[in-house]
């Protein structure tokens, strides 16, 4: 960011996550993405007379082993509250949400700085509510469409402590949240669909100075770039605003892409009283120690926890196991790939470099890759009992990539295999070595670097076959002579 | 504590309910002896006393996570006013 160091930035973030159950929080429709609009809808999504909610038990669950991930407290007696406003993507007036004694508490999720350290970001609490419809605009004769079908779909909102002070922090933090939620299966972090998404709470202040500057609310961000974009330009909008004698007005804003800037949205401003009370329908929800033991033994292992085996177990870099860890998946795929090569550093490069390139290069996800962890781990066998070199095993792995067979099919279609026969590699030295004699006087004469070019000139001449550390060792042996 | 009349104003528009002039000062004072009563209930000592979330000394009973509802839309639709595309249609609201 270009803003000078006189300014001191503050962020809060809150996350709404969609939960993975079948049915929606309070009804038995449907919480499926895509159908038809309002054919998910029924009688209670639709706030007809008369209806009641009933609780989903299972995204009570849900929302206790996200509580337990974040070492959370967890709320044994906790309620649904109203929340009244008036808008038509939500037909009872009011959403129904939790105030006072939400199911989680205070918990925390530490987050990598670009320095290398660790930051510990605060979780004010975490509590279960209804997410609203979906409004169209615009197509309809001067009418808004309403689909419902979301309406009613359980969902957590996330909220967090103002304890990020930049706009990647706060990407890191949301990041760490989204990796989490997939890998305790609460959620399919699915951005494009909405399951994932957040608003910003950020504001600006005078270096040194204690009280918070007045913040505003960047609503409804879907994505990691733009989570990051637009923070930066609501930074820049308050500090220049500031700077020029103006007032930070408390107030929602929205980001829009196109243009890169935020805008108020002035007309939640009116509405922003909203009157909370107990939902006189739903009892509170009490659960208990049994209860919260029993979803605590469900739990996988944490992202956290397995960095920090793979940093003891396997001696990993913090930063490698961080990579392979962001994703349940990724980590899934590298452990089988370590264990079938048996070699979990080799493991480890290979799958942070060249397979997360790949990845990257095609976009796709690891759950996509063409070529699966066993397979992959055959290729590291051969780097291992030196039948290919590290170079030419990238052109298998290309190889294996395109559907041409496992890595020995390769290796053996291509006439790949190394020479590791020691007379044809002496033979190949000896004539390079007789092709370049003044570069060969030099080396002798101990330019040291003449080595690079002679180990490369018979890497070459053998087609890349040759095994470079044996190459190495016979061109020592020629010095020596 | 006492409400004035623009405070009755303003809970009647949040809650998008339509009085007339007329009856505001009745709202005024029928609203204030309702806060004047709530007032006399904070000097009742309630240390130790843990918050009524509902008048029933109950728990909630929780559902199966099952799909019992089945699509019935044009029922629904059948009742509202203005419906097309299988949205239902309502003023236009602007961001």
């Amino acid at each position: 960011m270009s803003y000078d160091s006189n300014w001191e930035v503050v962020i809060g973030l809150e996350i709404h996550c969609q939960l993975a159950t079948k049915s929606k929080i309070f009804s038995g429709s449907s919480t499926a993405y895509g159908a038809e609009p309002n054919t998910q809808a029924n009688a209670v999504d639709l706030a007809l007379p008369g209806v009641l909610p009933v609780f989903n038990k299972e995204a009570l669950r849900l929302a206790v082993k996200f509580g337990l991930a974040v070492d959370a407290e967890i709320g044994l007696r906790s309620v649904f509250d109203r929340k009244n406003y008036f808008y038509p993507d939500s037909p009872k007036a009011y959403q129904i949400t939790q105030m006072d004694h939400p199911i989680v508490g205070k918990g925390h999720m530490d987050i990598e700085l670009e320095n290398g350290e660790t930051k510990r970001i605060g979780i004010t609490r975490a509590h279960l509510e209804e997410d609203a419809g979906k409004s169209m605009h615009g197509t309809y004769h001067g009418m808004t469409g309403i689909d419902l079908n979301r309406a009613g779909t359980p969902l957590i909102e996330i909220v967090s402590e103002p304890d990020m002070s930049s706009a990647k922090e706060a990407v890191a933090y949301m990041k760490k949240i989204h990796s989490l939620v997939r890998y305790i299966e609460i959620s399919d972090g699915n951005m494009q669909e909405g399951s994932f998404r957040c608003d910003a709470n950020v504001s600006v202040r005078p270096k040194g100075q204690k009280e918070f500057g007045t913040r505003t609310e960047l609503k409804n961000i879907n994505s990691f770039r733009f989570v990051e974009k637009a923070i930066n330009i609501e930074i820049e909008r308050q500090i220049d605003l500031i700077e020029d004698g103006g007032k930070v007005i408390q107030e929602t804003r929205l980001y829009d892409a196109d243009k890169n800037e935020t805008r108020s949205m002035r007309s939640k401003e009116e509405a922003n009283d909203y009157r909370y009370f107990p939902d006189p329908d739903l009892l509170p929800v009490v659960i208990d120690e049994a209860y919260v033991e029993q979803v605590r033994s469900e739990l996988p292992e944490l992202p956290e926890q397995k960095k920090q085996r793979y940093m003891s177990e396997y001696d990993l870099s913090a930063y490698d196991a961080g990579v392979i860890t962001a994703s349940r998946e990724l980590a899934d795929y590298y452990e089988t790939v370590a264990a079938k090569a048996g070699d979990a550093k080799l493991a480890a490069n290979w799958v942070t470099g060249e397979l997360a390139a790949k990845l990257n290069r095609e976009e796709v996800e690891i759950t996509e890759a063409k070529v699966p962890a066993e397979a992959f781990a055959g290729l590291l066998l051969r780097i291992k009992d030196d039948t290919i070199s590290g170079k030419i095993a990238k052109d298998v792995f290309e190889a294996m990539w395109n559907g041409e067979g496992s890595a020995d099919e390769v290796i053996e279609s291509k006439g790949l295999k190394q020479i590791s026969d020691s007379s044809a590699i002496e033979a190949m030295v000896d004539e390079v070595i007789v092709n370049n004699p003044s570069q060969f006087a030099e080396l002798k004469g101990g330019k040291d670097k003449m080595m690079g070019f002679f180990v490369g000139q018979v890497m070459k001449a053998s087609g890349g076959k040759a095994n470079p550390g044996q190459v190495n060792a016979i061109m020592r042996k020629r010095l020596e002579e | 504590m006492s409400l004035d009349a623009d405070e009755v104003k303003k809970i009647a528009y949040l809650a998008r309910l339509k009085i007339d002039e007329a009856d505001i000062p009745g709202y005024v004072s029928n609203l204030s002896n309702i806060l004047d009563l709530v007032e006399q209930m904070n000097a009742v000592d309630t240390t130790g006393v843990l918050p009524m979330s509902h008048p029933l000394d109950a728990v909630q009973r929780l559902r199966e996570d099952k799909i019992t509802e089945t699509n019935q839309r044009e029922r629904f639709q059948a009742i509202a006013p203005a419906t097309e595309d299988g949205l239902y249609l309502v003023p236009q609201v602007i961001e």
